[in-house]
């Protein structure tokens, strides 16, 4: 039954893009109602599949390597449930976010509902090629999602980037399935025979899954990918993009460890140190930025290392035989990929929302905006307070099981330096919490607080209603998830539970009970308090900011996102040096001068793209060889044949 | 009931505390020094007048202020300020208490911001660096004593029975160095910051809230001096052995607060405040010497 709800829920998303296609004006408007029952489909389809079996779709028509079947099962529905959320949700901001009659209003949804469909076909194949053949249309997909405005070369060199890398990704992907088929002979997702995990191929399997999911999923250091292509995309697409995308990487880890009857220690530790990497560094990256919606791509970096921390903590505490331990660390990994969805897409959505009405998405050309814009504002609010994992709102759960998971292996009888780095787990996270908390003050303060920075910002207007709509659904669900966890357990038991199928099967609801408490209390607390400190505060005059004696206060004279980063950049500026343009010594009458810095992305700029130039240049002594004329190429070929006639002759 | 009488202990009991501080002070100067309850005079000031509220503010402005006054509420019931466990006590308690300050910090800094003000924005940014620098130090802590104690929530960290003192000595004195200097910087005290200075270039807590005035303010300053409190609470229970019997421990707990009080006036008085930039080294300091006391229990 969920098999086949999600199969339609599928194909209504692919098929709302073809009504834009359509000839006549009308048919294009049908495109969200489409997407919209798709998502509705779908949803109720991932509800059965959570609470029910697993059950599975296959239809009579063959694939290479056996039927098309579609399966869902807990784990499948889990990952497929923000997905479905996102498909709709996009597809009502779309509506009015890039309007019917704008250019390319058809590309943007054709792409968008066939990355939306093909997305869950992935996360619910029950055949390795269907994963792998649906994965590359997901990534042809968003690589004509994010190149959209291909007339800006930021756009183009973006998508270019995502396209090569998602296939090196592909690449690596082709051999995890080849090794899968080759250990299993068959292609269908089964338990790998016992002790598969000692053989060379079961370690080259964990290396490349690793090495291709990583890229994926964007775990620095293989997120060259990531920023650009979140930059450039429409903001809808950016919240698919970092909300439910990025996860499938997740979602292939995950379930490529549930094949194994046994988990190596080498692929915790290495899964523990990409995970802390990624999170601390992903959210020093994010501080130094300018640009919003980069700004909120390097804290998907932040957030995917949060939940390969959490499966890092399963896979090592598993091999440890500390099972309770293991399974917070799957159940809080799991959990953050719901949680990180649902915020991210919200803060995606809502900063989209900002840059459409300011018309800039540099921070410090922002600010002032939640006078104008006060639902966008305490949309972006809410996502903020979710992702910094403050309560009471849902980050806080998912981070709360990962701390449990890392206080766990406190006692621990052996402490070797594998329990320690599970213990190094607990301040990593503290300190990635703090950073981002620092990270989000930022971004909210000067883009929505405070006095407008630019003409633009000063006439901006709220977003329309359907862009505001489709925020609603996912800051409730932020709330709902923060406020009552213990709805959300037993859901989340059995999508671990088939994520860890080794492991006992741990009583989230029990853990969580208090902690549902604690929120609510908090949240009603602090509505209490406001209430209070309002009714005070009502014999009041009103003035202009106290700005230490001078007359008027200025918008320049604001402390600016730059500067109110730069305090914990700093601390950081070992890991990521910025380059600065200052004006030099000034002359005793100075002219107009200007400053400018940034910080370039490690991997990408300063290692990547240096040695893909330096590639390029020894290629160059090769390029004789293209030299365009048919008759080369025929010769070539045919040397080609009689060295390789002669060699077999010999 | 407990609980009651519990928030009741730290609302009113926590602007003495400032009074303990100052008096500590004054002596070490040589002056009289002002009341013992002039906090309380203070903060009943502020409660009786008006505000003045920027222009350029919104809803968020008093969303400060609201906050910073509910997270050390909640935070003291997490404590066991007298007897076994606390009113509000469950294995990971420790995170719901990192996480409410962190709550707070989010909101007094967003209300900084609100106002536009470049000194509060300059405030913001430093109570945000130094406080995510001290927050591996306190977890590094949580580690030890989870360990030593066996248990994982403040009222197991607290309540421990003394023999924690002869098996884990050193690693308790680690965290109880590294914790004392997070108390300095989360309190805005010296070396951090000096709750006396009056140029707005060079304060962390008190220029974040320039333009809180009236109530707003008096509760900030109720809210900084509940949660000064309720850190020096958590560090003498770290200290003190835990007796059960409430007749023992009840003024044992107080008296140690007290004294952490006047080691704060001691501190306070025998040196000057950091340069800024020497600021994160300290902390990170704090967070290597409790990373060392995890390292010796775990030995």
């Amino acid at each position: 039954m969920s098999a086949l709800l999600v199969a339609i829920g599928a194909l209504l998303c692919i098929a709302s893009g073809l009504f834009a296609l359509l000839p006549g004006r009308g048919s294009i408007r049908a495109t969200p109602f489409v997407i919209v029952a798709g998502s509705l489909t779908g949803l109720a389809g991932c509800a059965i599949g959570l609470t029910g079996g697993p059950s599975s779709l296959t239809l009579r028509w063959a694939i290479p390597g056996g039927e098309l079947r579609i399966s869902v099962d807990a784990l499948s529905a889990f990952f497929a449930a923000p997905a479905f959320l996102m498909a709709g949700v996009g597809g009502v901001y779309a509506e009015r976010y890039w309007p019917a009659g704008e250019r390319r209003a058809a590309h943007v949804r054709v792409f968008f509902g066939i990355l939306a469909g093909c997305l869950v076909t992935v996360l619910t194949a029950g055949n390795t090629i269907l994963f792998l053949a649906a994965w590359e249309i997901v990534t042809i997909a968003a690589f004509f999602l994010v190149a959209t405005e291909h007339e800006e070369a930021e756009s183009r060199q973006a998508a270019w980037i995502y396209l090569a890398a998602s296939h090196v990704a592909m690449l690596a992907l082709f051999a995890v399935v080849a090794l899968l088929h080759a250990l299993t002979h068959t292609w269908a997702f089964v338990p790998l025979p016992a002790g598969a995990a000692a053989l060379t191929a079961g370690k080259a399997i964990f290396a490349l899954a690793i090495f291709g999911f990583g890229i994926k999923a964007g775990v620095m250091p293989f997120h060259v990918w990531l920023p650009g292509a979140h930059a450039a995309a429409p903001a809808h697409v950016s919240a698919m993009m970092s909300g439910v995308v990025i996860k499938m990487g997740i979602y292939g880890l995950v379930r490529v460890l549930s094949l194994f009857d046994a988990l190596p220690f080498a692929f915790g530790t290495t899964l523990l140190i990409l995970g802390i990497v990624s999170s601390i560094l992903g959210v020093a990256f994010a501080l130094a930025q300018h640009d919003l919606k980069r700004l909120l791509a390097y804290h998907s970096i932040e957030n995917i290392g949060i939940i390969v921390c959490g499966l890092g903590i399963g896979v090592l505490a598993q091999a440890h035989g500390a099972p309770r331990v293991a399974f917070l660390g799957f159940a809080g990994a799991l959990l953050h990929v719901w949680n990180h969805g649902l915020f991210k897409a919200l803060l995606f959505l809502s900063a989209g929302s900002a840059i459409h009405a300011s018309g800039t998405r540099a921070i410090d050309r922002m600010g002032g905006l939640a006078r104008r814009m006060p639902w966008t504002a305490l949309a972006f609010l809410t996502g903020a307070i979710a992702i910094c994992g403050l309560p009471p709102l849902n980050g806080f759960v998912s981070e709360f099981l990962i701390y449990l998971g890392s206080f766990g292996s406190v006692a621990a009888p052996r402490a070797d330096w594998t329990s320690l780095l599970i213990l190094g787990v607990a301040p990593a996270l503290a300190l990635t919490g703090a950073l981002a908390l620092a990270c989000f003050v930022k971004a909210f303060g000067a883009v929505f607080l405070g006095m407008p920075r630019s003409d633009e910002a000063s006439l901006a207007h709220e977003s329309p209603l359907a862009m505001r709509a489709a925020m609603a659904p996912l800051a409730l669900a932020c709330a709902a998830i923060g406020l009552a966890p213990t709805l959300v357990a037993p859901l989340l038991g059995r999508a671990t539970a088939v994520a860890a199928p080794l492991l006992p099967p741990v009583e989230l609801g029990a853990i969580l009970a208090p902690v549902q408490a604690g929120a609510i209390a908090v949240a009603l607390c602090c509505a209490i308090a406001f209430a209070l400190v309002a009714r005070l505060a009502r014999s009041r005059s009103a003035a202009p900011t106290w700005d230490c004696g001078y007359a008027t206060a200025v918008p320049r004279a604001q402390y600016t996102a730059s500067s109110l980063a730069q305090s914990v950049t700093g601390v950081f500026a070992w890991a990521m040096p910025a380059v600065v343009h200052e004006p030099g010594k000034l002359p005793l009458f100075p002219r107009a001068s200007t400053f400018e810095s940034h910080v370039p992305d490690p991997v990408l700029d300063r290692a990547l793209l240096p040695a893909l130039r330096g590639a390029e240049w020894l290629a160059g002594f090769v390029r004789f060889l293209q030299s365009g004329r048919l008759q080369y190429y025929l010769m070539s070929i045919g040397l080609t044949l009689v060295v390789l006639l002669v060699w077999s002759a010999l | 009931m407990r609980a009651l009488a519990q928030i009741l202990l730290v609302v009113v009991a926590s602007p003495f505390l400032l009074g303990v501080i100052n008096r500590t002070k004054a002596i070490m100067a040589g002056r009289t020094g002002q009341p013992l309850l002039q906090a309380y005079y203070d903060i009943a000031k502020s409660l009786r007048k008006g505000s003045v509220i920027s222009t350029t503010t919104t809803w968020i402005f008093l969303v400060g202020p609201a906050v910073a006054i509910v997270a050390p509420l909640l935070a003291s019931l997490m404590l066991p300020l007298a007897g076994a466990s606390a009113p509000l006590s469950f294995t990971g308690d420790i995170i719901v208490f990192v996480y409410l300050f962190a709550l707070a910090r989010f909101c007094t800094t967003a209300a900084a911001l609100d106002t536009g003000s470049a000194f509060e924005g300059m405030g913001a940014a430093r109570e945000l660096t130094f406080a995510a620098l001290a927050e591996p130090a306190l977890f590094f802590g949580f580690l030890a004593l989870a360990r030593v104690s066996g248990g994982l929530s403040l009222s197991s960290f607290m309540t421990m029975d003394g023999r924690h003192w002869q098996s884990a000595s050193a690693a308790l004195v680690l965290v109880i160095a590294s914790w004392f200097l997070v108390l300095l910087a989360e309190n805005s005290r010296v070396p951090f910051d000096d709750p006396n200075t009056h140029l707005e270039l060079t304060m962390i807590h008190e220029v974040m809230v320039l333009d809180h005035s009236g109530p707003a303010f008096g509760l900030i300053l109720w809210g900084a001096a509940m949660k000064l409190f309720v850190y020096c609470a958590l560090i003498a229970g770290v200290i003190l052995p835990a007796t059960g019997s409430i007749l023992v421990d009840l003024p044992a707990f107080l008296g140690a607060i007290l004294a952490i009080g006047v080691v704060i006036g001691l501190v306070e008085s025998g040196m000057a405040r950091l340069r800024l930039v020497r600021v994160p080294q300290l902390l990170v300091t704090a967070s290597l010497i409790a990373g060392f006391a995890v390292v010796l229990v775990l030995r």
